[in-house]
């Protein structure tokens, strides 16, 4: 298998790596980074564990090569907290459980900032649409969507 | 005191998980998220067939491949101990492949890729034999059969060799019964396989020594289990294998057992390297998990002032390739609500060419709940009677005797009803194409073995050694629990799971277990601390023992030189423990009785489009009695988190098998559980009724809130479009066909 040479950043640091032209996004970060907080759940586009931004659009690192973030931004959720500081859906998370298991939650953390970022103020409906493609098996949902509805809030009155 | 009374410091509180924040920074490390130094990669080939005799497997083509370490079939392992050998045939085929996905070899290489191109180099001949996957086909009496010679004394002639147990359970007299009622409705319906869907696959990696011991990092529900079973397996001594369970991304059942770990060892025997295996999603749910697929005839008999007279179910549980007994989990809980004089149920277990079914919530119990709660719904409505009254009028309370036997203690089933009677939800108006479901449902629960190990460090903090995989904030439990027997903060109590070379054994993460039967370890290991330092205070101060006594945190001298001491906290107790005899500690082990019988009721909305046969569901409630609830986030979440697979399982989950007998929706897109666009918030009521056997009163919930849901769905949707719904999953084509029928 041949290698490609790629030039990207990710969480705002410059990395270079060599990955086979076949290889996922996700493989790149998971096997030859040892960013393992992206997770893999099923491999085709259908489970949302693996959600990372991709120049700020949002997109499941299984469905994209590696080679594709040549030049591109990568954000994924190692880098989410500002250092020793965890960001507002982090926190919001931690503090309306909206996890059990925890291993959609990097990928809803991920979708979600993805959706305020776009939209500030989503009403339930809208936050349960765009979180469509993150499943979660343990939670219903429920906590899940209070959370991002409270974060949304906190980060509105953070800018006000 | 007793639980009801006794104020509580810690417990209630919504305090936040010692592991959350790792798991929303990516920091946790699940299953797959580990590699070793010279780690290989492990993938295993799968059967195309549904049944099929392997006429030979030739490996040589894969081990030429460069890259490849080791190639195995079931000729590299042993004989398995005595008890696991379905364990092992289903780890690894032997001469019949009894299912599509059947493990049929394995390979270890030195990159997924190298693994993947060895396996398609694995030559197989196959004879291919008749199959049978579809329950009412395989008992027929001329059905290909899966086993021959399995079928035990008790199951009844006239059925294929594939029904291979029978079990009933009962008293009174149904005949009578039915001859009192005014009404007897009979009904058939039928549940389609599901699968427990976590979204973590299973990982695991292992390595092991030419001594032949090993180490295992794996997701499981039950680390000691998998010790067991891969010991069992390989015909090892479980002392040999040391175990450690990673993090785990969701289990509800379908993690008590092994999978690939056998594979994964005998691999890492064969190669002597370090070996990872991680399925796919498409491994998972072709040859991992699922639940039975089930065919129920089911007959209760009711009078005119709602009082149920009788009730009869005969349960037929498609179980998979072998023998299993979760048709006795069916056939148990299926009436278990009800004060019933006269109540018969039986339960036929057969086997198919479909993988062998593993436990999912409660297993067994939500089918069978499903079709005796449709029937006595279908009932009231015939006799023009409110459900929520007949379910009243016939509830078991504290000293009835269960449709499955032994008398039932106190529990909070009434509290429950009366609480869904008084919520809101229950007398919300309707809008056109609505309707409203009402079902009950109960779980046994359960305590098992336990081991726990409390540690008073020298800094005075608290160390809780446990071994039950944590999947929904029990180590935040256990602390608070121990944090509240010690009367000390919760921050100065962490619990770690720890592996098995450093802990007596336990039972896996199941039967809604932990919370309660760790608990009680934890705390009965508290006690042990404490009366540990009692007696040392009492030597050091040269007092009776009988008056230090341990409360708010510290030791207390109350005998007659009061004053004489100043009460010692536990951090002052630790600073000086090393002079009073050395470190202090404390254990306990037991197999936890007293777990408390668990009831939940549930209230549901659908909307039903007369077009199409597509149901939303509107609004959903929990009602269920925690017992005591620890961290009230957590059961929250659990009653949640059920009550959508059980929605799930009610609309939109199925196994679809193909004429060839193979599995056709391998993927989330087209096995779809539910998105968080299909649903309302799931609204949660915490009954209260004290456990006895629990110091807390503490009940396990992590089970009863997947069994009422399919048939508080399916009464919803039958009121709403006015046909009666037999036939889960209700998917619109299936719900449409019921209503365009005269």
């Amino acid at each position: 298998m041949s290698h490609s040479h790629v030039s990207t950043t990710i969480n705002g640091q410059a990395v270079q790596y060599a990955c086979p032209t076949d290889a996922s996004l996700l493989e790149v970060l998971r096997d030859q980074l040892g960013m393992t907080g992206t997770k893999e759940g099923c491999g085709s586009g259908d489970c949302g564990a693996c959600s990372v931004s991709l120049d700020g659009r949002l997109v499941c690192s299984c469905l994209v090569l590696g080679v594709e973030a040549q030049g591109r931004t990568v954000d994924t959720i190692e880098g989410m907290a500002d250092k020793n500081k965890l960001h507002t859906l982090q926190t919001k998370f931690l503090e309306h459980a909206a996890l059990q298991c925890g291993i959609c939650t990097p990928g809803v953390l991920v979708a979600a900032r993805s959706l305020l970022e776009k939209n500030p103020d989503p009403t339930e409906q809208e936050v349960r649409y765009w979180l469509a493609g993150n499943l979660c098996r343990c939670t219903g949902y429920d906590k899940i969507i209070r959370a991002v509805l409270e974060a949304a809030k906190a980060m509105r009155e953070e800018q006000a | 005191m007793s639980a009801q009374t006794k104020q509580f410091k810690v417990i209630g509180q919504r305090l936040q998980r010692p592991d959350g924040i790792d798991k929303v920074t990516g920091r946790a490390r699940y299953g797959a998220d580990i590699d070793a130094a010279g780690m290989l990669h492990g993938k295993i080939l799968r059967s195309p067939h549904a049944h099929a005799r392997i006429l030979s497997i030739d490996t040589s083509a894969a081990e030429q491949l460069n890259g490849v370490m080791a190639v195995i079939t079931r000729a590299d392992f042993p004989t398995p101990h005595k008890g696991f050998e379905d364990v092992q045939d289903n780890c690894m085929a032997g001469d019949r492949v009894l299912y599509d996905g059947h493990a049929v070899a394995a390979v270890a290489a030195t990159s997924k890729h190298i693994a993947k191109q060895a396996i398609k180099l694995i030559k197989v001949q196959y004879q291919v034999l008749p199959h049978v996957t579809d329950v009412e086909q395989a008992i027929q009496p001329d059905a290909p059969v899966v086993h021959s010679g399995l079928v035990s004394r008790r199951v009844p002639k006239g059925f294929s060799e594939n029904v291979v147990r029978y079990s009933s359970f009962g008293h009174g007299d149904i005949e009578t019964g039915f001859k009192a009622a005014d009404a007897v409705l009979e009904r058939t319906y039928k549940t389609e396989a599901t699968h427990q869907g976590y979204i973590e696959p299973h990982a695991c990696m292992a390595s092991m020594g030419l001594d032949n011991r090993a180490d295992m990092w794996v997701c499981t529900q039950g680390h000691f289990w998998i010790r067991n079973m891969c010991a069992g397996v390989m015909a090892m001594e479980s002392a040999s294998l040391r175990v450690t369970a990673s993090e785990i991304g969701g289990g509800f059942g379908g993690k008590t057992t092994v999978f690939i770990e056998p594979v994964v060892l005998a691999l890492a025997k064969k190669s002597g390297r370090a070996v990872k295996m991680v399925m796919t999603r498409e491994e998972v749910l072709r040859a991992t998990g699922p639940t039975v697929s089930t065919m129920m005839h089911v007959k209760v008999g009711m009078n005119k002032a709602g009082r149920i007279t009788a009730t009869y179910a005969k349960l037929f549980y498609q179980a998979g390739a072998y023998k299993q007994a979760t048709v006795d989990f069916g056939a148990m809980p299926a009436f278990a609500p009800y004060a019933l004089e006269n109540v018969k149920t039986e339960g036929l277990d057969v086997i198919t060419n479909r993988p062998r079914t593993a436990s999912y919530r409660a297993p067994g119990a939500p089918p069978a709940c499903f079709a005796a709660e449709s029937a006595i719904d279908e009932l009231c409505q015939e006799l023009g009677l409110d459900p929520m009254e007949v379910r009243l009028i016939n509830a078991a309370k504290g000293g009835t005797k269960s449709s499955y036997g032994p008398t039932f203690e106190d529990h909070g089933l009434i509290q429950c009803l009366e609480a869904a009677k008084a919520h809101p939800h229950w007398q919300a108006p309707l809008e056109i194409n609505q309707g409203r479901g009402l079902a009950a449902g109960f779980w046994f629960n359960f305590g098992g073995e336990t081991c726990v190990s409390v540690f008073l460090n020298n800094d005075g903090s608290v160390t809780v050694t446990e071994g039950n995989p944590d999947i929904g904030g029990s180590r935040a439990s256990i602390s608070m629990m121990v944090a509240e027997e010690l009367g000390i903060p919760y921050e100065q109590v962490r619990t770690t799971v720890t592996d098995t070379g450093s802990l007596g054994p336990n039972e896996p993460t199941h039967g809604s277990r932990v919370t309660f039967a760790v608990g009680l370890a934890a705390i009965k290991s508290a006690r042990a601390i404490i009366d540990e330092i009692r007696a040392r205070l009492a030597r050091m101060w040269e007092v009776d023992v009988t008056d230090v006594v341990w409360q708010d945190g510290a030791a207390h001298y109350t005998g007659n030189k009061a004053g004489t001491f100043e009460p010692l906290d536990l951090r002052q107790v630790a600073d000086i423990a090393n002079n009073l005899g050395g470190p202090i500690a404390g254990h306990h082990e037991a197999n936890a009785e007293g777990a408390g019988v668990s009831f939940g009721v549930h209230i549901a909305d659908t909307e039903v489009d007369p077009e199409t046969g597509f149901t939303s569901v509107k609004r959903y409630t929990v009602i269920q009695d925690a017992g005591k609830a620890i961290q009230p986030d957590y059961v929250e979440g659990q009653l949640q988190g059920g009550a959508v697979q059980g929605i799930g399982w009610a609309l939109n989950e199925e196994y679809v098998y193909g004429e060839d007998g193979c599995l056709q929706n391998t993927g989330f897109l087209d096995y779809r559980i539910p998105v968080a666009s299909d649903l309302p918030m799931i609204d949660t009521v915490i009954v209260e009724v004290p456990n006895p056997g629990h110091p807390f009163g503490v009940r396990g919930v992590g089970e009863t809130p997947i069994v009422p849901p399919l048939a508080a769905i399916a009464n919803a949707v039958s009121r709403a479009c006015g046909k009666r719904q037999v036939d889960l999953p209700m998917s619109p084509p299936k719900v449409l066909a019921s209503m365009q029928k005269a």
